[in-house]
């Protein structure tokens, strides 16, 4: 039995979102990329890639299918380390110190059949240590913020593939990291609950904000998330545009989505695609 | 539920209709007295029901002891196989060849071995049982999705929290189907480990009730032992359920 419910609408003014888990409060870390090549195999993924995200700056990454944009996640957050080139996270370059400074979230939800939403959810916390209780209580609050609630104890089998979306969402905020390397988060959404979602990531940002780095194939949830977007060509990917975007997360997304600045970079951002 | 019933009482009205005719001894040429039909079983499996139970206990002792030591051996090697790809690329075909040797052959030099008690029945019956196991675990270990150990890297797991978290909860179902087959086989073990040297049992009873021609109680004690291998796989598929909530 699937179910899909919609989100909670914010109520105005409430602005306040959960804290990140405790033990995790330091200051968010910034990311750097100077000459980032790698190759699979015989296969050259990256080319020579040069890329910053500021501390508590959020970086989004767009190309075409298969360019290495997932790749390139993977390399940032620690999980792999670059053919040549160096990648930091807040002045670290070991992969070590990378994956320990990120919170990575894949592109397919990867929920672990044998747990429940709400011990999917906490599995950092768990693995950091927290006791079961603890850990379910301090991720309780995130679920009614997303619109989960009543859903804490459902298996993934049971859950459709938006909250299933949102499940490991939340797994990878709650994990406290300083970074967050995010790739397609909103794919398996629908129109109406990716636009709130985008709504909600935008606002959990403004109140606390966190260095993020964000693949996506939609142009406008990347101009309209992040401070800059990166245009990638396709494999072997390099950088062929980096725009900064004219109001990122800005409260009023229907606003800023309609705003003539925004659709001049829309634009710009598609040629830059296109012409990629 | 219904048709399997139907069709054992189908063969066993058969059976007792040949039997008390003498058709089953006419066509074996057989003397009558060695051929049981269902009723003679049926009632000495009844008059017999001391010796039986207290023959089942021992051999069900070997059992559980045999199928519990497979299952620590068994686990035991496929994590270790798991986790060291040059051992499982050594110890494999030794695993595979340890089954080729006949059961039948290498009971009695373990009975020359370990004596007369119950070691060596634990011993023949750990050794047909692990193979099912230990393969089948093996497997199930391998079919965890790496991409969801890559998540658990990221999200702070140790290597040991990978394993428990997100390797072995995956390999449960295979490693049940192993636990299953193993006690499938375990019976024939232990008989055949206790015709290699042993005073008690249900494979004993059947031996000496060869010498005796007590044709009926040897038939009775194969449905004890059938009996009890059912009651061990169900007993299997009821952890099983337990264990593995989320198929």
């Amino acid at each position: 039995m699937r179910q899909d419910i919609r989100m909670k609408p914010e109520s105005p003014g409430s602005q306040t979102v959960e804290p990140p888990a405790p033990g995790r409060g330091a200051p968010a870390d910034a990311v750097a990329l100077r000459a980032v090549s790698h190759s699979y195999a015989e296969l050259r993924t990256l080319a020579a890639i040069d890329l910053e995200a500021p501390a508590q700056g959020v970086l989004g990454l767009v190309g075409p299918s298969g360019c290495g944009k997932s790749t390139l996640l993977e390399l940032i957050c620690g999980l792999q380390e670059p053919s040549a080139g160096t990648i930091s996270v807040g002045g670290a370059e070991s992969a070590r110190a990378r994956l320990e400074r990120c919170a990575f979230m894949p592109q397919r939800d990867l929920l672990l059949p044998w747990y429940s939403a709400i011990d999917n959810a906490s599995l950092a916390l768990r693995n950091q240590g927290m006791g079961r209780r603890e850990a379910r209580a301090a991720a309780a609050g995130l679920f009614e913020r997303f619109g989960l609630t009543g859903f804490e104890a459902a298996r993934p089998a049971e859950l459709s593939g938006g909250m299933r979306q949102r499940v490991a969402f939340l797994r990878t905020l709650i994990a406290g990291k300083p970074v967050l390397t995010l790739d397609e988060p909103f794919a398996a959404l629908d129109a109406i609950t990716r636009a709130e979602m985008q709504e909600w990531l935008a606002s959990a940002l403004r109140a606390d904000p966190r260095t993020v780095v964000l693949v996506t194939h939609d142009v406008e949830e990347a101009l309209y998330l992040c401070d800059r977007v990166a245009v990638l060509s396709a494999r072997p990917a390099r950088v062929v545009a980096e725009l900064p975007s004219p109001h990122p997360r800005a409260p009023d997304r229907d606003a800023a989505v309609t705003d003539p600045e925004f659709i001049a970079a829309r634009e710009e951002a598609l040629r830059a695609l296109r012409g990629s | 539920m219904l048709l399997p019933l139907g069709l054992i009482a189908l063969l066993l009205g058969a059976w007792q209709i040949a039997a008390s005719t003498g058709g089953i001894a006419d066509a074996l040429n057989l003397e009558d007295f060695l051929v049981a039909s269902p009723a003679e079983i049926a009632s000495s499996l009844w008059e017999n029901r001391g010796l039986l139970a207290e023959n089942a206990w021992v051999t069900l002792r070997e059992m559980l002891l045999g199928i519990l030591a497979a299952l620590a051996v068994g686990v035991g090697m496929a994590i270790v196989m798991h986790r060291w790809r040059l051992l499982r690329d050594a110890a494999y075909p030794l695993i595979v060849a340890s089954q080729t040797i006949p059961i039948v052959v290498i009971s009695p030099i373990l009975v020359v071995w370990f004596g007369y008690g119950i070691t060596p029945k634990v011993v023949i019956i750990a050794l047909i049982c692990f193979f099912p196991i230990t393969v089948n675990a093996l497997d199930g270990l391998r079919s965890v999705d790496p991409e969801a150990v890559k998540l658990m890297r990221s999200l702070d797991a140790s290597r040991w929290q990978r394993f428990w978290r997100a390797e072995a909860p995956a390999a449960l179902p295979s490693l049940f189907t192993g636990i299953k087959i193993a006690v499938v086989v375990a019976p024939i073990g232990a008989v055949f480990a206790e015709w290699a040297g042993s005073s008690a049992g249900l494979g004993h009873l059947i031996q000496s009730d060869t010498a005796q021609f007590e044709v009926a109680r040897q038939f009775a004690t194969v449905v004890v032992l059938s009996a009890m291998a059912l009651a061990l796989i169900g007993l299997t598929a009821l952890a099983e359920r337990r264990v593995v909530t989320w198929r």
